[in-house]
């Protein structure tokens, strides 16, 4: 993969700020995403991976303003192109969504409405933000259908959800994402629900399309063999929080933070065969019992004192920013007995 | 911590206390159970003594009106018989027959519905079949009809004495299908875990499998069901006896009573109908209020 | 799609015959008709003579082939109680009772779908809450209550309505109507809420559970993602994805209307059907139960049949074949 150049130089197309949000329950309120801060640079694809439960989704859909209520947004900010999108009033944010930000979830099996053609979804999308016609809305639909690959686009325009395989149904979620031309896509574990032998050809095809494009995309999975193939960069991330993000092969090859490292060492290598693959012991902390201090603490094969107490935001760590003590320059290190 | 803390302390009574239409309902229900069960003793009059029936106390309005008096709170009817009274007697007999249907249809359906999830096949196929067909009719049509089969069929005699039971059975019948198909559907999930088949292979008898296993899964919904099966059956009750078809005109019961003073609407003795009707309203709506509670706070994907 | 059909027609021919199987049994076996018949006093050649003339003397599964060809012939007999046949009281009855039911139906759908589409999509809202306490009110009230609640109201204490009967009546051919006057339409008025109300209720609360369940769904949400208007998600995706299910529900709760009428026809003395059944139960009219329950069983299902095409028509997926 080419290296992307200096993205910091670039100005963000989406900035995530100290993003925080929170369920209000019965015992209290529960925190799920504990200041989460990100960019995502015009064209670039960022992965965002974790365990279930890690927050992944639920910053997509804090992104894209569909959180389930009564989730809300409970503090920091998100901005595209510098301006603000998490406190827009619902008419303005359902402009944004689609036209602007699109969106592709985990299962195309329930995410096309069984009632209406593929044709009468793309048509009724593109219309609602494109000013176009119905016939140039169907033409483009023809269009779209061919560019994600189904055969014979312009006699399935008018096939139901139904008679199409799940591979292919995701090929027309993606199209359906992108047709009214958004600047980027949230893709939900766009390939988790599909059988194993259709999910390259998927990612394949949503990367060409967005680089084609020059849409940027927040790509979620837990898969690290599709994010190694795809992202620029990536970001990590456990129980609400970014644990590391750097770029991708900095990430997978050289991880700075003890859990992403825990994560990589974790995935079978293709190359040679083991016998034994490294485990993190312990699970994720729930929601309602996120120790002080680092969330990973008590997890950490090199916990110190300061972890415990004291919580670490994203540090400057060789290659990539870690949210870890072991990264503070300013600091003496007190490393804890292994 | 003892069973009456750990209560206190549970979702469930958490939910309820921040429910107020549950707390009122309950608490209405719990009124109205106590004063039927303790009719003899509250009611101010017995209105099957005919003895202490007075004719010149016929037609008494309600306190509140003019020519009301206290002695007769809700007022006489037309034999001069306590309204109050009557109704306390008549909720009796409504909610004996509404317990005793429910559970007889509970019974029913519990057992049908463990069998035809546990045999599968054929038996299964035929038993839900039957309760299809019988859901698509309405259970008051059902229940006018097994009553009209029990009057053409046993001698008059007989009939009056077994009243009561027969309109029990009637509706409790008209109602097991419900009861049936949710104690199938989650006997057919947990026989094929594999601890079910696990206890199988070491020789433990379906019958126990069935009640061990598979009966504690389905005691939540079984519990919403059968609540709001006891305001239906109230219900149904109270309108065969309405008809004219359910319970004997010697034990009334709010159905009943409402049936008598129907006939007095338009001269004027409204109360006679009025009363014993909202008696059976507070009574079914206070039940329906516990039940769709308890339904909501029992299905946590709602809250 | 004429497979679909044939299919359906095929499983309600068992259901039919399930039911008139009860009907005959109910017939031959519940009391004695040929002393209902004759009465207390009868000589054994008249016995013997009845016993002959209603087959009673032929083998079971014959009586039951007999039985079913009557049937089918709308033959079923005399009254016991009105010494009529059977077909010619409900005939009579029939326009009634089809009338009211149609009127209740209309009350109860026009009514009861757009209160449920707005708790489904407004579920916080105050309005919502009312309605959901109207329609809990609405279930716990037994049907023969409301009727003699809105007596009360509105024909003994403001005098605006009629209490019992049709009104003046138009003979069209053997269907006498009340829809031809005003009369007609004033007797209308309360059985029909009446009997209306209940299935309003319920169709409101089915409404709004499936509309909430609707909205929950993925593609409900994907709708949202995609940026299309409120309008569209849930009138488009919403509402018409809650038709489904909402069709066999309703579809059922309507042809139970008719069954239902018979306690709205008792308290405002309706001369329908349901008031014949009810005076046959009391009196232990065999045959016109076994009709009248006959009857219904088809009604039932001609309406599930209905409900059935109603579906091929919205809902794509049996439509077409499966493509995978």
């Amino acid at each position: 993969m080419p290296a992307c150049g200096d993205r910091t130089l670039m100005q963000p197309l989406l900035q995530v700020r100290d993003l925080v949000v929170e369920f209000p329950t019965r015992r209290g309120t529960l925190r799920a995403l504990d200041r989460v801060s990100f960019d995502i640079a015009p064209g670039e694809v960022l992965g965002v991976v974790g365990e279930s439960g890690a927050g992944k989704s639920m910053t997509g859909a804090a992104i894209i303003g569909l959180l389930e209520p009564p989730g809300r947004v409970a503090g920091g900010s998100i901005t595209l192109r510098g301006e603000r999108i998490d406190n827009l009033p619902p008419r303005e944010m359902r402009k944004v969504r689609g036209k602007r930000i699109g969106a592709i979830f985990q299962d195309p099996l329930t995410t096309l409405n069984p009632l209406y053609t593929v044709g009468h979804q793309l048509v009724e999308t593109m219309r609602t933000h494109l000013a176009i016609d119905a016939a140039e809305a169907r033409r483009r639909a023809v269009g779209w259908l061919e560019m994600v690959g189904i055969p014979a686009a312009s006699e399935r325009i008018d096939a139901y959800p139904h008679q199409f395989s799940g591979g292919m149904r995701q090929r027309v979620v993606i199209a359906l994402a992108l047709c009214a031309e958004p600047e980027m896509v949230v893709a939900d574990e766009p390939t988790t629900a599909l059988d194993v032998s259709i999910q390259a050809q998927v990612i394949a095809l949503l990367k060409r399309l967005t680089r084609e494009k020059g849409t940027s995309v927040m790509l979620i999975t837990h898969d690290m063999g599709v994010i190694a193939e795809t992202a620029d960069r990536v970001a990590v991330m456990y129980a609400g929080r970014v644990a590391e993000i750097g770029p991708v092969r900095s990430v997978v090859k050289a991880a700075a933070h003890p859990y992403s490292a825990g994560l990589m060492a974790s995935i079978p290598p293709l190359s040679h065969k083991v016998d034994q693959l490294p485990q993190i012991d312990g699970a994720m902390p729930r929601l309602n019992a996120i120790p002080q201090g680092c969330a990973y603490n008590p997890r950490c094969p090199h916990v110190f004192d300061r972890c415990k107490v004291e919580r670490p935001e994203l540090l400057q760590a060789p290659e990539t920013r870690a949210a870890c003590w072991l990264f503070d320059s300013d600091a003496p290190r007190e490393r804890a007995h292994v | 911590m003892n069973a009456v803390s750990r209560f206190l302390d549970s979702d469930l009574f958490y939910s309820f206390r921040r429910t107020p239409s549950a707390v009122i309902s309950a608490v209405v229900a719990a009124v109205i159970i106590l004063g039927a069960a303790a009719a003899p003793w509250v009611a101010p009059y017995n209105p099957f003594d005919l003895a202490s029936l007075d004719l010149m106390d016929a037609f008494n309005p309600p306190a509140f009106m003019d020519e009301g008096s206290l002695a007769h709170p809700f007022g006489t009817d037309d034999q001069g018989r306590d309204v109050l009274s009557a109704i306390l007697y008549g909720a009796r007999v409504s909610l004996v027959v509404g317990v005793s249907a429910t559970a007889f249809a509970l019974t029913v359906g519990v057992l049908v519905g463990l069998l035809a999830g546990y045999a599968g096949g054929t038996v299964d196929a035929v038993l839900m079949r039957i309760a299809d067909i019988q859901l698509t009719f309405p259970s008051i049509l059902i229940a006018l009809l097994i009553d009209g089969v029990a009057r053409a069929a046993l001698p008059r005699e007989v009939h009056d004495q077994l009243a009561i039971v027969v309109v029990i059975v009637a509706i409790g019948i008209s109602d097991w299908p419900r009861f049936a198909r949710t104690v199938r559907g989650s006997a057919l999930v947990e026989r094929n875990k594999e601890y079910v088949l696990a206890a199988r292979v070491i020789g433990i008898s379906p019958a126990r499998i069935m009640l061990t296993h598979v009966l504690p899964n389905v005691l939540g919904p079984l519990l919403v069901l059968a609540t709001l099966n006891l305001g239906l059956a109230i219900l149904s009750e109270a309108t065969l006896s309405f008809l004219g078809v359910g319970v004997p005109p010697t034990q009334p019961s709010l159905g009943t009573l409402i049936r008598i003073g129907n006939d007095f609407l338009f001269s004027g003795e409204w109360w006679i109908a009025l009363f014993p009707g909202l008696a059976l309203v507070a009574m079914v709506l206070s039940v329906n209020l516990l039940g769709d509670w308890l339904r909501d706070a029992l299905n946590p994907r709602l809250r | 799609m004429p497979a679909f059909i044939l299919s359906r027609i095929l499983q309600a021919i068992p259901v039919m015959l399930a039911v008139a199987l009860i009907a005959f049994a109910l017939f031959s076996f519940v009391g004695d008709p040929i002393a209902t018949m004759l009465g207390q006093e009868f000589t054994p050649q008249q016995r013997d003579a009845l016993v002959a003339a209603l087959g009673l003397d032929q083998p079971v599964p014959v009586q039951f082939v007999r039985f079913i060809g009557n049937a089918l012939q709308g033959e079923f007999g005399l009254s016991y109680r009105l010494s009529r046949p059977v077909a010619d009281l409900i005939v009579e009855r029939a326009p009634a009772t089809l009338e009211l039911a149609l009127c209740a139906s209309v009350v109860a759908l026009a009514v009861g779908l757009p209160m449920g589409v707005y708790t489904g999509l407004y579920p916080r809202s105050l309005l919502s809450r009312a309605f959901l306490t109207f329609s809990l009110v609405g279930v716990s009230l037994p049907t023969f209550l409301i009727g003699i609640l809105l007596i009360l109201v509105f024909a003994v204490w403001l005098g605006w309505l009629p209490s019992f009967g049709r009104g003046d009546t138009v003979q069209l051919g053997w269907w006498s109507t009340g829809f031809l006057t005003a009369s007609g339409w004033k007797a209308l008025i309360l059985p029909s809420v009446t009997l209306g109300l209940f299935q309003l209720t319920l169709i409101m609360r089915l409404v709004r559970s499936e509309m909430l369940e609707v909205l929950r769904s993925d593609y409900v949400k994907f709708a949202r993602a995609r940026g299309l208007r409120d309008r569209s998600i849930n009138f488009g995706h919403a509402l018409r994805n809650t038709l489904v299910p909402v069709i066999t529900i309703v579809g059922l709760q309507l042809g139970s209307i008719i069954a239902f009428s018979i306690v709205t026809e008792t308290v405002f003395q309706w001369p329908g059907m349901g008031l014949l059944f009810i005076q046959s139960v009391s009196s232990a009219d065999i045959p016109v139960m076994a009709a009248y329950l006959l009857l219904i069983a088809a009604v039932f299902v001609t309406i599930n049949l209905v409900v059935d095409l109603l579906y091929y028509a919205v809902d794509p997926r049996l439509r077409a074949g499966r493509g995978h």
